[in-house]
């Protein structure tokens, strides 16, 4: 009974009560969100902030049921439960319910499950089995290709399912790799793709070539090197020109002209005020609205279940994806500002724990977790805001929806739990 | 550094959201206002708009409801083609119009509701009315518009219409389709006469539904009634002159003395103020507002500046009795006119010499030539003379707006010495360069309204109140500077003789042949001479029949004048008119019917064309009179009850 008491106390408190003040936060901003007029009951199950309320309720159980099983259990069925998550995400293909365009929900009756949001769990699960598996070493392309797989896997079949903004996430395990030992021309290769497309779309490709043949002269001579590395020099301006090349082409014609507007818009080369104006009539509506309604909360906004765009539902989906506006609006700078140190808060303490941990399995997964939760508050918040292209994805327990919420617990927990446990690792 | 990129990237993010938050909310946003919040609907209820009434109580201007169909086209279902029919022939318009209608409501907005048929009958409202449920995507929404109880006045009561981009964006109270005064009392009390329109603010959501009172409607307010106005204005008095006027072009405007209460305002040419009331109003305004000939938006009484002529006499010979140089029996020869120098101001044959009496009454020239020298040179210089003069006669409310409440005005013109400084240069020029303003000529002009406002005052021997149109306002006292005496700077004690030469210009002068019996009228004739351009050349055109006076002689209850553009000399129209008007005034019935029927049976019409007809004309005295049918006078105004018993 005492042995109990004493691990009890290992669990991360500080974190435990991010988590509860960020859900109790997102839950008073869902029911701002969606509740038309009388608020009967705040577990009216008509509407979303009275699902939500239940979902919450069921989070704790789940919470409970996280924390009671023991730590190894994780480690040693990760496989078992990333096979069951494939699974899961493949039987869409047969079960899968339509919403909105995306097959991703299973449906029971009024009840609907979004495997996608466990998949992310299971695979941080996954790979943290396969990283810290003696054999693996990042360093060899082999084991880098195979840990890549096991990231891919998840994220093509959601890919299949027409849910990009969800695949998009799967990018946060490069944190997890370069944190692990990849070699550093992975981040600067990134960085140096990242470069070349955004001034491939932003000046064309001319342009693009030109300033990178006289940044690779300038270089050259500022090495001041006897034999200068020409061929290696003109093979990567090759390799530029073929990505630029190909950025453009990607662009112009594989993305959907909606995709294309999206990003033509986030890198301003609409330059016609007509057509941004009938943008923000059309694609741009949402972000318009939602920019709309942050703005108008002004410092210290306009008081809770007080703002007249939340409660015009102005902002379409406001209670899923653009919950952020609500913040924005009715709690003001103050409010919204606080939402964001929180989040930081929350990421940077995972980030810390993660690194404490004695455990390879529980480090990688540590990781993992912070990764996530850092893209889908980048993705998300940085959407809201204009900052970056529409992409529809949640913001972790504040988004409506059950399975986001749970997903995210889970995924918390896990690690609250493994954390928990690092006392008893030698 | 592996450990950190993580982190980092966290850190920096929240610190670019943190920027980014503060851009939108603290540094780019404006203060709140709930007026401007385009989530909340903001409805007006509009109150009931003042009555206008005369002076004796009779209702000029009221209110009546008016229907326009209106349509939302996105709720408008499909009618069978005889439903179709039945309803496009309710309305009055034919299926492409419908089409046409419909399609162009849908392209301003599916959502949101137009205007399909504005101003819809009584009649045709009660029969669409039962029918209206057949008609989904339609409804009728009720306004308020004036309705004249007269058919006179309009340039008195003016007009409302809806408000223009420049009052919106000046006054904040006005929305686009709001109705505002436009002239006439509905423009100069506005204030008074709208009240104050009631806000609801609704919550809407992106679709524009309504979702129900925003707060629960702590914000909204009621709409404050308008307020009754009762001008003073007499209607019969009004409509009798504006029946003299017909076929002339002029003003004549008529003033209580003892008050400074405008009797009667009129001008001519004139038109219905009907005219200016529902579906047509935009096009029988752009009529009225395109005859650049008749210019019937112009208010004669009040926005014409015609050279006073020969009325304006009597104030020179006032100035000279207060500046002591002259006695009442000071006189003076006259042989058909005043020679100064090498020249020469003609004057008609009278007896000679005249002393003030004889001046007045038989309007003499070269009396008041000599009068006006004699105040000039009173001074070392003859600018000196001139700014006493000047400031003499400014004392009677001219060359200066009178500041009243009527919606348009002019200032008249009342020479000074820095106006002869500015065209001849200081110390260039003489009295004699001055000496048309002697008879009223030369650099004076004056509007009808100044010059009845000169009668009053001599009138009053020496005040005058400014004339002003509002009697009583629901509630409230009337402006504090219509109540005001205003002294000129003539002594009392110089009235007398004038007041007693203008009742001869009745008894034995100018007008001895428009007297009235059991009245002691006083007046003086006058005669402007003008000008006009044709094809660039100065021609000179008819006269202009002048004409002020007041009646009684003493405690006077009335003062007139009386401009009739082209009437030539001054008792032939506006002598005649002006003796009508105070007996019909002071008597209610006319004794003087042989007067009435010259008036309606004679017109001008003829003279105004000549200017426009290319060919060469004849002016003055070589003219013809143009005889027309009598014009009946309408039973109502033969036997009024008298305003003054």
């Amino acid at each position: 009974m005492n042995r109990q008491l004493d691990r009890s106390y290992r669990f991360d408190w500080p974190l435990i009560l991010l988590y509860l003040v960020l859900v109790l936060f997102g839950w008073l901003n869902i029911l701002s969100a969606s509740h038309s007029g009388e608020i009967s009951s705040y577990f009216d199950l008509t509407q979303p902030y009275g699902k939500q309320a239940v979902f919450i309720i069921l989070a704790v159980v789940l919470i409970a049921i996280t924390l009671s099983l023991e730590a190894k259990f994780y480690e040693r069925f990760a496989s078992i439960i990333y096979l069951l998550s494939i699974l899961s995400l493949l039987g869409l293909f047969l079960f899968g319910k339509n919403v909105n365009g995306a097959t991703s929900w299973y449906g029971f009756g009024s009840i609907t499950i979004q495997p996608s949001e466990f998949a992310k769990f299971a695979t941080g699960l996954a790979v943290a089995k396969y990283i810290s598996d003696l054999e693996t070493d990042l360093s060899t392309v082999k084991d880098q290709l195979r840990t890549i797989a096991i990231v891919l896997l998840p994220a093509v079949l959601i890919l299949l399912q027409n849910d990009a903004g969800s695949t998009l996430v799967y990018g946060a395990f490069f944190f997890v790799l370069y944190r692990e030992g990849i070699q550093q021309i992975y981040l600067i290769a990134i960085l140096a793709i990242a470069m070349i497309g955004i001034l491939t779309l932003k000046f064309g490709i001319t342009i693009t070539m030109v300033s990178l043949v006289i940044l690779t002269i300038v270089v050259n001579l500022y090495l001041r090197k006897r034999k200068p590395p020409v061929i290696p020099s003109i093979v990567l301006l090759l390799i530029s020109f073929v990505l630029s090349f190909g950025i453009s082409f990607f662009y112009t014609s594989v993305l959907k002209p909606h995709q294309q507007d999206r990003i033509s818009l986030w890198l301003r080369l609409e330059k016609d005020p007509d057509k941004i104006e009938q943008m923000k009539q059309t694609i741009l509506y949402n972000l318009n609205e939602s920019e709309k309604a942050i703005s108008s909360g002004g410092l210290t906004g306009k008081g809770f279940l007080e703002g007249t765009r939340t409660t015009g539902k102005f902002v379409p989906e406001q209670h899923t994806d653009y919950i952020f506006s609500t913040v924005g609006e009715e709690w003001g700078f103050v409010g919204s500002a606080l939402v964001v140190v929180l989040f930081v808060l929350l990421i940077a303490r995972i980030v810390v724990l993660a690194e404490s941990q004695k455990s390879q399995f529980s480090r990688v997964y540590g990781y993992c977790v912070a990764s996530i939760f850092f893209v889908h508050f980048l993705i998300n918040v940085g959407m809201v805001m204009g900052l970056i292209p529409t992409v529809g994805i949640p913001l972790p327990f504040f988004s409506y929806g059950g399975s986001a919420l749970w997903g995210f617990t889970i995924l918390l927990f896990v690690f609250i739990k493994l954390d928990s446990n690092k006392i008893n690792e030698w | 550094m592996r450990r950190f990129l993580l982190l980092f990237s966290v850190v920096f993010v929240g610190l670019v959201f943190l920027g980014r938050l503060f851009y939108l909310q603290v540094f780019s946003s404006d203060t709140y206002s709930i007026l401007e919040d385009n989530a909340i609907r903001k409805v007006y209820d509009y109150p009931k708009r003042g009555y206008v009434y005369d002076r004796n109580g009779k209702l000029l201007v009221a209110n009546q409801p008016s229907y326009d169909l209106m349509v939302i086209p996105r709720e408008v279902q499909e009618i069978d083609s005889s439903d179709l029919r039945e309803f496009c022939r309710l309305i009055n318009i034919s299926l492409e119009d419908y089409n046409v209608k419909l399609s162009s409501a849908y392209r301003y907005s599916p959502r949101l509701p137009s205007v399909f048929i504005s101003h819809l009958s009584k009649e045709d409202y009660a029969v669409l009315q039962e029918k209206m449920r057949k008609y989904e995507g339609f409804y009728i929404q009720k306004r308020s518009l004036r309705s004249y109880q007269t058919t006179i006045g309009a340039n008195v009561l003016g007009d409302i219409g809806e408000v223009n981009n420049r009052i919106i964006k000046n006054d904040p109270y006005y929305r686009l389709g709001d109705l505002i005064g436009k002239q006439g009392v509905e423009l100069s009390y506005e204030n008074t006469l709208r009240g104050q329109k009631g806000i609801k603010f609704i919550q809407k959501d992106r679709f524009n539904k309504n979702i129900g009172p925003y707060k629960d409607g702590i914000y909204d307010t009621l709409p404050v009634p308008g307020k009754d106005i009762t001008i003073t204005i007499d209607a019969t008095l009004q409509e009798y002159g504006e029946l003299l006027m017909s076929h002339k072009r002029g003003g004549i405007i008529a003033i209580e003395p003892g008050s400074g209460e405008i009797l009667a305002m009129i001008s001519a040419p004139s038109y219905d103020p009907n005219l200016l009331v529902g579906r047509d109003r935009s096009k029988n305004f752009t009529r009225l507002y395109r005859d650049s000939v008749a210019q019937p938006l112009f208010d004669r009484g009040l926005q014409a500046m015609y050279p006073p002529g020969s009325p304006f006499k009597t104030l020179n010979a006032l100035i000279g009795l207060q500046e002591g140089v002259i006695t009442t029996s000071d006189r003076f020869s006259c042989s058909m006119g005043y020679r100064y120098g090498n020249r020469k101001m003609g004057c008609h044959a009278h007896r000679s010499p005249a002393n003030m009496n004889l001046g007045i009454y038989e309007s003499c020239n070269s009396y008041f030539a000599n009068v006006y020298r004699r105040i000039i040179d009173k001074y070392e210089t003859p600018a000196e003379g001139m700014d006493v003069w000047s400031n003499h006669v400014k004392s009677f409310g001219l060359g200066n707006y009178l500041n009243n409440d009527l919606s348009v005005g002019q200032p008249g013109k009342v020479p000074s010495a820095a106006t002869y400084n500015r065209a001849y240069g200081e110390n260039r020029w003489s009295t004699t360069f001055t000496i048309s303003n002697a008879i009223g000529q030369g650099e004076v002009l004056a509007t009808p309204i100044q010059m009845a406002n000169m009668a009053a005052a001599i009138g009053n021997r020496g005040f005058y109140y400014t004339p002003h149109i509002i009697k009583h306002i629901e509630g409230e006292e009337i402006p504090e500077q219509f109540t005001v005496r205003r002294n000129t700077t003539i002594d009392k004690e110089h009235f007398e003789p004038v007041v007693q030469g203008m009742f001869d210009v009745y008894n034995k002068g100018t007008a001895k042949y428009v007297q009235v019996p059991g009245i002691e009228i006083c007046g003086k004739t006058g005669t402007a001479e003008n000008f006009t351009r044709i094809d660039g050349e100065r021609v000179q055109l008819t006269d202009h029949s002048i004409f002020v006076a007041f009646a009684p002689k003493d405690n006077p209850k009335i003062a007139l004048a009386v401009f009739v553009e082209n009437g030539y000399w001054g008792s032939r129209f506006a002598g005649r008119i002006a003796s009508l008007m105070i007996e019909k005034y002071l008597h209610g019935t006319i004794s003087r019917t042989d007067l009435e029927d010259w008036i309606l049976t004679h017109s001008l019409e003829h003279e105004y064309q000549k200017p426009y007809s290319g060919e060469p004309f004849r002016i003055n005295g070589e003219t013809e009179f143009q005889v027309i049918d009598k014009i009946e006078v309408p039973q109502h105004l033969k036997h009024p009850k008298p305003a003054i018993e």
